[in-house]
């Protein structure tokens, strides 16, 4: 019998019961709520007369609507829909019982960013959240997905959720990655080879020498945008730098219950004879720095690049995208990366706002000045710990003596659904994950990049190879 | 939820791939807490001309007449065709809830993002699988023919076109069953709490950190 993969021993460890129409059961293990997807799921409860299943499995925080500038309760959010919908999350947790880290409280901040800092996920579990980036988690060996509001309310009612077993994806990256080259570069680099939709219906391992060598932050970053190469759930095997990470976190086993977890947590890799449906081999010698030119994640070149021709194009869906996204962006086929100009530079969002991140981007940033034709740069943690960390490192000194705003924790202008946002025509260097059609704002156009690329941006005012220095 | 059984519907067609959850429903709606009211926002930035936000009065502002669902003909459409990877990005459930407030009740593309596609069905709403090629030949007839309209038969799993060319599609049994019986899902697995607890108790004994409590801390 062949061994069985990471995928295949977190399904079966929560396998509630296997249904004769091939869907199952499954048992999720941690529910994250945050403000967006949760009130139309509690109203559902509320109607049924149902009470959660468990309570203490259950974490919330708010993130995508909050203000980055500091306030001190939700009456002072100005845009009433947003208030109402952080209030709502407060009354709910309050009203249901549930720990919710709300303004105020260091321990607030996007959810992808709180939950593993405060050992909320752990390695093994079944991790669900309304929001597509929970893939985020699976960075820690866990089967971590987004999940729509009924099924925020499944869970919450049930502990389950409705499966089906999706097939097993392997993505080797094997070599050493080059100086500057980071773990934002590889998943670009990997969503640029499979294309957005490439990972549709597989839960990703991703794996090989170059994923060995990240941090559990770099893991992080690539885990997060798997759903961005179609994969709702990516996934890193289990290895010392995983244990040690998760090691005297708040929500972390102690004593005789470390021991007896870290045993099973050993056991979280794929076996040497396990069988994948598919495997992808990159060679992280391949890889270099990546900027996304279009107005999907898969448009993406490396920084040395020229914009691809759309007429050379076989394919007629491809190529009339292509075109569309021209004329969104406002560029030309031909054009150099290094050629396009920045109005705003964002460093953040759950893809990039970790210590790690942070650190990258102010090692470039340090003793130099955004350069003046750049409207705004923002750096934005990932939470209140983060930031607290940041300034105890004196990062924050290096932003702000550069030029750039540091800002309070939260999602910000990834998704533009607070104050931060783009306006019409303004191109963004930016370290979040989705370069949509006015994601960012209204007519605003996103270049994904990392967050060492991105600060190296905003201090030439258009994009540079950050290998060679500025 | 819903029933979905048959449906005999026009058709409006959407020729673009990779349609993102923030081009069906952009984010400043999102922040409604009720499930309703987003049809006249939907696709917010291709149906209007300035800037969407919540509160407005949809009906008084200036539409883009290039955009293909503001033509007459494709007014009270039910079935919206479109391209490959429809409803890539953000989990939102409020893009499933913004297409049937519009009054859309079935989908057909090539292919679908995982996450909108599963929260479709919990909704009522049913997305169609079909090849590229029958979704290119049916592209070709929307635009050719005005008034054009696919009858939908999901016991049966057929997509028939006006002249009875009939096309099968592929659906998972048990969505199948809720969709035809418009059943919601909590009750079904509730109806299984024995297995959840004989789960949980099982999990517990082996594996007792997972159960370790968040509790509410005040």
């Amino acid at each position: 019998m062949a061994g069985k993969t990471l995928y295949d021993k977190l399904w079966d460890a929560h396998l509630v019961k296997q249904r004769d129409d091939g869907s199952a059961l499954i048992y999720i293990d941690r529910h994250i709520i945050h403000e967006v997807t949760s009130p139309q799921a509690f109203e559902g409860l509320r109607l049924a007369g149902r009470q959660p299943w468990r309570l203490d499995t259950n974490v919330a925080t708010i993130d995508h609507n909050v203000p980055t500038t500091p306030f001190r309760s939700a009456a002072e959010i100005e845009d009433e829909t947003s208030r109402i919908q952080v209030q709502t999350l407060e009354e709910n947790t309050k009203a249901f019982g549930i720990l919710e880290f709300g303004i105020g409280d260091v321990r607030q901040g996007i959810v992808h960013v709180m939950a593993p800092e405060q050992g909320a996920v752990l390695p093994g579990m079944t991790v669900v959240c309304g929001d597509s980036h929970t893939s985020t988690n699976g960075a820690l060996a866990c089967l971590a997905h987004g999940i729509g509001t009924s099924e925020v309310e499944h869970v919450l009612a049930t502990q389950c959720l409705v499966a089906k077993k999706m097939k097993n994806m392997l993505v080797r990256v094997e070599g050493t990655l080059g100086a500057g080259v980071t773990a934002k570069d590889v998943v670009l680099h990997i969503i640029g080879v499979i294309g957005t939709a490439g990972g549709t219906g597989y839960a990703m391992e991703f794996g090989g020498s170059a994923i060995r060598s990240l941090s559990m932050e770099g893991r992080m970053s690539i885990c997060n945008m798997s759903i961005e190469a179609g994969a709702r759930a990516g996934m890193v095997a289990v290895d010392d730098k995983t244990i040690e990470y998760v090691k005297g976190r708040p929500f972390a086993p102690t004593g005789a219950n470390w021991d007896k977890a870290v045993t099973w947590w050993k056991t979280l890799h794929s076996d040497a004879d396990a069988k994948f449906d598919t495997v992808v081999e990159i060679r992280a010698e391949d890889i270099k720095p990546q900027v996304s030119w279009g107005t999907s994640p898969e448009m993406v070149l490396p920084v040395d690049a020229v914009l691809p021709d759309p007429q050379a194009e076989s394919d007629d869906v491809k190529r009339n995208g292509m075109l569309r996204a021209y004329e969104y962006m406002g560029l030309k086929p031909g054009m150099k990366i290094t050629d396009i100009k920045v109005d705003r530079v964002f460093i953040g969002s759950c893809t990039n706002s970790r210590i790690e991140d942070l650190r990258a981007a102010a090692a470039v940033a340090k003793g130099k000045k955004v350069a003046g034709s750049v409207k705004q740069a923002m750096v934005v943690p990932g939470s209140g710990l983060v930031k607290k960390q940041a300034e105890a490192e004196g990062l924050d000194a290096i932003f702000k003596a550069a030029g750039f705003e540091w800002r309070e924790p939260g999602c910000s202008m990834c998704l533009a659904m607070n104050p931060d946002k783009l306006l019409p025509g303004e191109h963004c260097a930016s370290t979040s994950n989705r370069n949509f059609e006015g994601r960012q704002g209204n007519g605003g156009r996103t270049h994904l990049c990392s967050p060492a690329m991105a600060a190296a941006a905003a201090i030439a005012g258009h994009f540079v190879d950050v290998r060679e220095g500025i | 939820m819903e029933k979905f059984t048959t449906l005999k519907g026009l058709v409006a067609p959407l020729d673009r791939a990779n349609v993102d959850t923030d081009l069906i429903i952009p984010k400043q709606f999102l922040k409604s807490i009720f499930k309703s009211g987003y049809g006249p926002n939907l696709f917010d930035e291709l149906r209007y001309l300035d800037e969407g936000q919540p509160g407005m009065d949809n009906s008084k502002r200036p539409l883009n007449k290039d955009f293909v669902l503001n033509q007459p003909r494709y007014q009270g459409a039910q079935v919206l065709l479109a391209r490959r990877n429809f409803g890539c990005g953000s989990s939102r459930e409020h893009a499933p809830w913004a297409l049937m407030d519009q009054g859309f009740r079935a989908l057909i593309a090539p292919s679908y993002a995982d996450i909108f596609f599963n929260n479709s069905f919990k909704n009522g709403l049913l997305p169609i699988i079909l090849s590229e090629e029958q979704v290119e030949q049916l592209f070709r007839e929307t635009q050719a023919t005005e008034g054009y309209q696919l009858a939908i038969d999901l016991e049966k799993q057929t997509v028939t076109t006006p002249s009875g060319q009939s096309f099968a599609f592929e659906i998972d049994a048990f969505r199948k069953h809720c969709l035809l019986n418009g059943l919601d899902d909590i009750g079904l697995t509730l109806q299984d709490a024995d297995a959840i607890r004989a789960y949980e108790a099982k999990r517990a004994a082996e594996a007792p950190w997972v159960f370790n409590a968040i509790a509410k801390r005040t």
